[in-house]
């Protein structure tokens, strides 16, 4: 049965009254992973949103065990669960690393490459808002060309971003899924396929932030759905391997093209003043990435 | 600090509602909703549901008719965006009038 909005599980493990903004498109990303894992699992979280969404000692918003671990540690630290876990004969139990763009592409990616390369036994998933913006919107290696940031205030960032799921595709991990909240049931499902296999597993989830990005709170689902339709963000797996688009980014690819990029960057705050030849070079980016995915697919 | 199964002290923290407060009172506008048009109600059987599907902080219930929790409503207005009948409207606070 095909997975849809009346038949995903009604059960929540993510707490209303918790501390992200208002329209967070990690909190929605977040809600389906937890549906996925049925609560049987241990997130390993650096210093990220995410934290603050788990909440303030003596409280959490979440119901699954959580680790708060060193920023760069994200990976070292679900391997160390998982052999604990191992030692105790605890194999039931999914271990997840769950870390932002920051702490992935940049502070965390040696203890992910190491992991990935001893095939660490969990699931690592990056949530992609595209900056450090629990502190304030700085720039990482996840910022995409021409976007302000606090520490790129006047032309924006003159770099492409860092293609964090194609250095995990190097390291030859079973699984390998990208997704984004404004389509649940893609992103669940990956989710539960993620769960079934062994050794490591990455997922990196394009998780639209309305403060960092500078949206109205209402927009975070339709920002996250022209992502995917302008190429700036594409849907698809691997599995052992073998590439293949999924969802919306399966749809365009057969029947549609690709949406201008403009159409998603006039409506963000952090593009706002974007050169000319900064938003050339960006189409021309999402024009050759989408053409190799093509030719993979 | 709490006292796990395994007897050590330790700096666990327990599940809770409305961690960071009652996040309602974040809200500048919040969401009304006009049963007669939700599709649910309508045809009288589970379907649509997508302001369900999409509220990030789990504030709305998938039933017929839906329920949306105000005491954590951050007011993001998801819902009534994605809403395709029109059903939720975003009603400043300063101008809401009880009914
Ligand atoms: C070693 C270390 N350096 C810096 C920080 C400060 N810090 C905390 S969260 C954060 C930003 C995290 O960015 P990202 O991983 O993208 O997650 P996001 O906040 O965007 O969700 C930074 C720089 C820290 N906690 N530890
Ligand atoms: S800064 Fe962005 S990612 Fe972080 S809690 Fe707020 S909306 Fe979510
Ligand atoms: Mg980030």
């Amino acid at each position: 049965m095909e997975t849809s909005v009346l038949n995903l599980p009604e059960r929540e493990y993510l707490l209303p009254g918790n501390r992200t903004c208002a329209g967070c498109g990690l909190s929605i990303a977040y809600r389906y992973i937890l549906k996925a894992l049925e609560g049987n699992a241990i997130v390993a979280v650096p210093a990220s949103c995410l934290t603050v969404l788990h909440g303030m000692y003596p409280t959490t918003s979440v119901l699954i065990p959580c680790v708060n671990v060193a920023f760069p540690s994200t990976a070292a630290s679900a391997s160390g669960l998982v052999a604990g876990l191992k030692a105790l004969g605890r194999t039931d139990i999914t271990v997840v690393g769950f870390a932002g763009d920051g702490g992935t592409h940049d502070i965390g990616i040696q203890a992910l490459s190491g992991a990935a390369e001893r095939g660490a036994d969990f699931i690592y998933i990056c949530y992609d808002n595209e900056a450090y913006m629990n502190t304030g919107t700085q720039r990482s290696s996840s910022t995409p060309l021409g976007a302000k940031t606090a520490t790129t205030p006047v032309l924006g960032k003159q770099q492409h971003l860092k293609d964090m799921p194609r250095i995990m595709e190097a390291h030859s991990v079973s699984y390998i899924a990208t997704a984004c909240p404004s389509y649940p049931a893609d992103l669940y499902d990956k989710m539960r396929k993620a769960k079934t296999k062994k050794g490591t597993r990455y997922i990196h989830i394009s998780t639209p932030c309305p403060p960092g990005w500078i949206f109205p709170t209402k927009d975070t689902v339709k920002m996250g759905r022209l992502a995917v339709e302008t190429g700036m963000v594409t849907l698809y797996e691997m599995e052992d391997g073998v590439f293949r688009l999924t969802g919306r980014s399966r749809s365009v690819a057969e029947r549609g093209k690709l949406k201008p990029v403009g159409d998603y960057i006039k409506l963000q705050g952090r593009f706002a003043g974007i050169s000319a030849d900064n938003l050339k070079e960006l189409q021309t980016w999402v024009n050759s990435r989408w053409a190799g995915y093509l030719k993979r697919a | 600090m709490g006292t796990r199964d395994c007897k050590h002290i330790s700096a666990m923290a327990s599940p809770s509602i409305g961690e960071a407060g009652r996040t309602g009172e974040w809200r500048t506008s919040r969401p009304v909703i006009d049963h007669s048009r939700c599709i649910p109600v309508r045809k009288n059987k589970p379907s649509c549901f997508l302001c369900w599907l999409y509220c990030p902080e789990a504030v709305i219930k998938r039933d017929i008719p839906i329920q949306i929790d105000l005491t954590y409503c951050k007011g993001c207005g998801i819902c009534a965006e994605e809403c395709p009948s029109g059903a939720i409207t975003m009603v400043a606070e300063n101008d809401y009038v009880e009914r």
